[in-house]
């Protein structure tokens, strides 16, 4: 397949008025349709939609402007991976690895997201409408004002927070349609060794990785869910109050350092 | 006559640090040092001293050094100072030379000439930290298919599984009987076996009333000289082993001498006080492969079908057809002891000229029966040289079930290899009936360090494993693919059933 | 040149994408739709391997064995003919049709044979295991011949290409079936040769996978005890090998078979209800060389059935998603809108759980027949 990076050039493809942007992303390469998103990006452009997105990959990766990107159709593995600064939302399912190492800004998906979100996040903010696949979170971390926010809606399969070093994860579970509910991923939080993750409703111990523990929830974190939720109903709909007046569950690592008796010497 | 005997060891004592304390004294039962009040110092007779380095050890102050003895007649590669030595013993008694622990020449240790794959790009390695990671192993036949009927929804096992021994690491504690080890070894292993969720072996000796508490762990040998096999005995056990063979010993008996024969020990292997215990080079009611398989069948008869039975070997010539007809003959594991497994007593001749190494006799077996098509049908335990996590991997890589440690056990609790075992004079309280040196080794103390050790190379496994992006270990068990040999030829290649790094 | 083409490493890897349709009504459509949804996935392989496997294509000929053959010369042609002649009734001969296609070079020689067994010499065997044995002959003892399908009324069209243009060199548009398969490869040594493209298949049975299998080793030893032969060096065919000793001759439920390939954790098994505890703990023991160890995704296909299925701690991707009697697996799921932009359902399955779609009569006939729905487990 033969990439033209020139495509912006077709009104039939790309089109502007004034800061506002449209492209139409069927037949384009994700290098040809990424291409014209930094270009029109640096160009000015505030506010960008993108129509029949099939699969592309890395929308948003690689741009540094505060650009706002509306995507229609299924974008591709990788959205908005190392991305610092642009907020994106899908208006569909979105596919594995969103935010990707992401910096700041953020994504907000309007469906289901595969797996390994949220990998190695460092900052900014993931809301997911739906459920999210394995290894939501994993090493998600925190560096000093960077601190990373994923909230997911739905429920997760196993291994979240895997190796979670930092950063906030809020599960809500709210897709069951239960009042109370009972997460089934296996294998959570194991390696964690910093950040929260709270989880709406109950989790059984079985289910916890070695070197977390569950921890009662103070006024901090009732503050920190509040933003979360609030955030989440801005995006999705639905009373944060009744959310909120839920029983959390708060997931926690019982160690900075859960392998310092490992070595012999 | 003059012995012309040169000491094997020479031992320096820093005079300086020394405080007189005794310690050495105290400790060797080789009586090497001694304190002369008048002169207020410590003398040596180096001739006494097996190199075991209790004393070094022990001794507060580190003023003790015991090094080689470096004088050597002149440069001769053909007669090096050991057989040198071993003649004027010999021609001095006129006896047999006798030995401990395994074979110690220079034959090649297959183990330091693999090596082992990891995963890049292609497969993720996986963090055994964190990712599930499972070593648990089954030891026992396997059917060859299974049947499960589902009605009404209802799924039921057809197939009955024949007993199988679960082990939470493939490691196991060997062979090594009261008698050529103290009780309170017995009991550290018997204590460890249960702790880690695996298995010791009580040897030929029996089992002390005391340990049948830890039955469950417990694999009881029966031998040639069938010493405390009683129906308590086969009752109490996990799992009997015929015991056919010994590594380091193939082809021979063994001979506990009756000074060993104590209270106890004549107690439990049901044999009158100090009288010798000898145990035939073979078992007088097994004079071919029909007559194993009778045996076979009458200990599971005695114990209702209800425990796996192993057949141990030592790794000989044609094991790969030995171990086929043991499998046909019914044993649910096979045992292989390669030419360095260790032993408590055994001429040294035989101990260093005789078998194979554990490495071939475990490649040439499992290759075998999987040409046979019957490798289902039983377990490959192998013992004879695992030093390390790195052998017993490579050992599971090429095709073993499981590993028996039995020096290296020794070794967890203090053994230092000085191959002095048949004396009975084991300064570190393990290969002895002499109660004062035996309660220096403090059961609580033997089962810590023994516990201590495989947790530590279980993980060490894990952490292999999951470098090569496996994370359970029957996945690699026979992955010949995931090894490589270095610095060796083709024909040792063939016969392990690797390729050469590189390749 | 197949044989030379026979990889020296230990085995061939490869990073994939896969995509599997399947109609639980029986009704029929052309390769379209499976070209362009596995065409999106282009970033996931390299142009070394590209195939298909469609199921419904040979319906006037569906009592009899087709077998898809790559010939590396005549000779190799004539001896296999030879060989085929003395063991089955042979119905039919042809070139399998193609069209010259950029991307598409090198071709072996391209043959299909219907063919049933003579039944004088069966002698009481079962007709698909002597199949499997003339296929198991075939390849290891005729140099330059390779049987790269051998099902009824199904068949494997593969090769060297990105796999849109494999499908184009094989008029696949041409063809109508009521399963579609396919997969497109990323071999990471450069030998990319004709027989290595997946799908791979064993009578009715086809296999796409994606991932590497790090047991590959031992897996190859245990089917080497059954008679088969791993002649591909590909972890691939060993899952397609695997699926047949367990389904076809073992009469293992798919469920089952799931469970030897991605086995349940220990810790699991040990919390399961007693019978069924007895029963995992029996499958693990006697099928532990069968646990497909490493990151996989597969689609398993067979004349009645498609099956999705990942490794039990999930390490490559699979999506699946339904539509009315469409059923849809995918590595992606991007493609399943692009084929179906109005698919209504999708979902991540669960590592080892298989996805199981299948139609309820197991032959298919011309007139469309009653189907079942998936079933139910495997939705969320």
């Amino acid at each position: 397949m033969k990439i033209d990076l020139e495509k912006k050039g077709d009104p039939r493809v790309f089109a502007r008025i004034n800061d506002k942007a449209r492209i139409d992303a069927s037949n384009l390469h994700y290098r040809e349709l990424n291409a014209m998103v930094k270009e029109a990006a640096s160009e000015g452009v505030k506010t960008m939609e993108i129509h029949n997105v099939f699969g592309q990959r890395y929308i948003g990766s690689g741009v540094r402007q505060p650009v706002h990107i509306d995507i229609y159709g299924v974008p591709g593995n990788d959205l908005g991976a190392f991305m610092d600064g642009p907020t994106i939302i899908t208006h569909r399912n979105a596919q594995d690895g969103v935010g990707n190492t992401m910096n700041s800004g953020t994504i907000v998906v309007n469906g289901r997201a595969g797996d390994i979100v949220a990998m190695g996040m460092r900052g900014g903010q993931i809301f997911i409408r739906e459920s999210v696949g394995y290894r939501a979170a994993i090493h998600m971390k925190e560096y000093f004002k960077h601190k990373p926010v994923l909230i997911i809606g739905g429920t997760t399969q196993d291994f979240l927070g895997e190796y979670m070093a930092g950063g906030v994860v809020v599960v809500l579970g709210l897709t069951k349609g239960e009042k109370e509910v009972k997460h089934q991923a296996r294998h959570i939080g194991t390696g964690m060794h910093g950040g929260a993750i709270y989880l709406r409703g109950e989790v059984d111990d079985r289910n916890l990785g070695k070197g977390v523990s569950k921890v009662p929830l103070d006024e901090k974190d009732r503050d920190v869910l509040r933003d979360c939720v609030e955030g989440y109903v801005s995006y999705f709909g639905g009373d944060a109050d009744e959310i909120l007046s839920s029983h959390f569950t708060k997931l926690a690592a019982l160690s900075h350092r859960p392998y310092g008796g490992l070595y012999a010497y | 006559m003059k012995s012309y005997l040169l000491p094997e060891f020479i031992i320096e004592r820093n005079d300086y640090r020394c405080i007189r304390c005794e310690v050495c004294v105290r400790q060797c039962a080789f009586e090497v040092h001694r304190y002369d009040e008048e002169e207020d110092e410590v003398f040596a007779d180096e001739s006494k001293c097996v190199g075991c380095l209790r004393c070094v050890t022990l001794c507060p102050t580190n003023a003790l050094v015991v090094r080689e003895n470096p004088t050597r007649i002149p440069q001769n590669y053909n007669w090096t100072m050991d057989y040198l030595m071993d003649a004027y013993k010999q021609a001095e008694t006129g006896g047999v030379l006798l030995t401990g622990m395994g074979c110690d020449r220079g034959y090649p240790i297959y183990w330091d000439h693999i090596v082992l794959d990891a995963s890049q790009v292609t497969n993720p390695s996986i963090d055994p930290l964190r990712e599930p990671m499972e070593l648990r192993t089954y030891l026992g036949a396997k059917p060859d298919q299974l049947e499960i009927k589902s009605h009404k929804g209802k799924a039921s096992l057809e197939t009955r599984l024949t007993p199988q021994l679960k082990l939470e690491t493939p490691i196991l504690f060997s062979a090594i009987s009261y008698g050529a080890i103290s009780y309170n070894t017995c009991e550290s292993l018997a204590r460890a076996a249960h702790e880690l969720g695996t298995y010791y072996n009580t040897g030929e000796g029996g089992l002390h009333k005391n340990l049948y508490k830890y039955g469950k762990n417990t694999i009881c040998q029966v031998a040639s000289g069938r010493f405390g096999v009683h129906a308590d005995y086969l009752e109490v056990a996990a799992a009997l082993e015929i015991k056919i063979g010994q590594g380091a010993k193939p082809g021979i008996g063994g001979h506990l001498p009756g000074e060993k024969v104590t209270a106890e020990i004549s107690r439990t292997r049901m044999i009158p006080k100090g009288t010798d215990a000898l145990s035939p080079a073979p078992h007088h009611d097994i004079y071919s492969i029909e007559d194993l398989a009778q045996l076979i069948y009458a200990l599971k008869e005695a114990t209702h079908w209800e425990k796996p039975v192993s057949v141990k070997i030592a790794a000989v010539h044609n094991s790969a057809a030995i171990a086929s007809g043991i499998v046909r003959a019914g044993a649910d594991i096979v045992a292989l002891d390669g030419i360095r497994g260790g032993t408590g007593a055994a001429p040294t001749r035989i101990r260093d000229n005789v078998g194979i190494p554990i490495e071939l006799a475990l490649a040439s077996v499992d290759t075998r029966l999987r040409e046979e098509g019957i490798r289902n049908r039983a377990s490959i335990v192998i013992a004879g040289g695992i030093r390390n996590s790195g052998d017993v991997i490579k050992a599971i890589a090429l095709g073993a079930d499981a590993v028996y440690l039995g020096t290296a056990a020794l070794v967890a609790m203090g053994c230092h290899v000085c191959q002095k075992c048949y004396t009975g004079k084991c300064n570190w309280g393990i290969a002895t009936q002499d109660p004062y040196l035996s309660k220096r080794l403090n059961p609580d103390i033997g089962t810590r360090r023994l516990v201590n050790m495989i947790n530590g190379w279980s993980h060490e496994i894990k952490e292999m494993l999951g470098g090569m992006g496996i994370n359970a270990i029957e996945s690699l068990r026979g992955n010949r693919l995931r090894l490589r040999g270095v610095g060796l030829n083709q024909k040792e290649l063939d016969i392990l059933g690797i390729r050469h790094a590189g390749e | 040149m197949l044989r030379q083409h026979q990889i020296r490493d230990d085995k061939d890897f490869s990073g994939c994408s896969i995509f599997g349709m399947i109609n639980l009504e029986g009704k029929k459509v052309d390769g379209a739709p499976i070209i362009k949804a596995i065409a999106n996935m282009k970033e996931r392989s390299n142009g070394l391997g590209g195939g298909f496997a469609a199921y419904g294509i040979y319906p006037e000929l569906s009592d009899l064995y087709a077998f898809h053959m790559m010939f590396d010369d005549e000779r190799a042609r004539v001896e296999t003919e030879e060989f085929m002649c003395a063991s089955f009734y042979m119905e039919k001969a042809e070139i399998i049709p193609t069209r010259p296609h950029r991307g598409v070079s090198d071709p072996p020689l391209l043959w299909r044979y219907f063919l049933l067994p003579r039944e004088e010499l069966l002698d009481g065997e079962a007709e698909d295991d002597f199949v499997v044995r003339a296929v198991m002959h075939i390849n290891e003892r005729i140099e330059g011949a390779f049987v790269f399908s051998s099902g009824k009324n199904m068949g494997v069209f593969k090769g060297v290409g990105y796999p849109e243009d494999i499908a184009r060199f094989f008029l696949l548009d041409e063809y109508e079936a009521y399963t579609w398969v396919g997969h497109g490869r990323f071999p990471t040594n450069t030998q990319g040769w004709w027989g290595g493209a997946h799908p791979f298949n064993i009578l009715d049975w086809s296999v796409v996978h994606n991932g590497e299998i790090s047991s590959y080793g031992i897996n190859v030893r245990y089917l080497e005890m059954y008679g088969y032969k791993c002649t591909l060096h590909t972890d691939t065919e060993v899952i397609a090998y695997a699926v047949d000793l367990l389904v076809r001759r073992h009469r293992l439920s798919i469920e089952d078979m799931s469970k030897v390939l991605a086995a349940p954790l220990w810790e699991e098994i040990d919390r399961m209800p007693p019978e069924e505890r007895k029963i995992h703990t029996a499958l693990r023991q006697t099928y532990s060389s069968l646990l497909m160890n490493g990151p996989f995704s597969i689609i398993i296909s067979n004349n009645y059935q498609m099956i999705g299925l990942t490794d039990r701690i999930r390490l490559r991707p699979l999506v699946a998603g339904t539509r009315g009697n469409m059923v849809y697996i995918s590595s992606e799921e991007a493609p399943m809108h692009l084929v179906d932009d109005s698919i209504e359902h999708t979902w991540i399955p669960q590592g080892g759980v298989p996805i199981v779609a299948e139609l309820k009569k197991k032959k298919i006939v011309e007139e469309p027949p009653e189907m079942e729905l998936l079933r139910e487990e495997a939705l969320p």
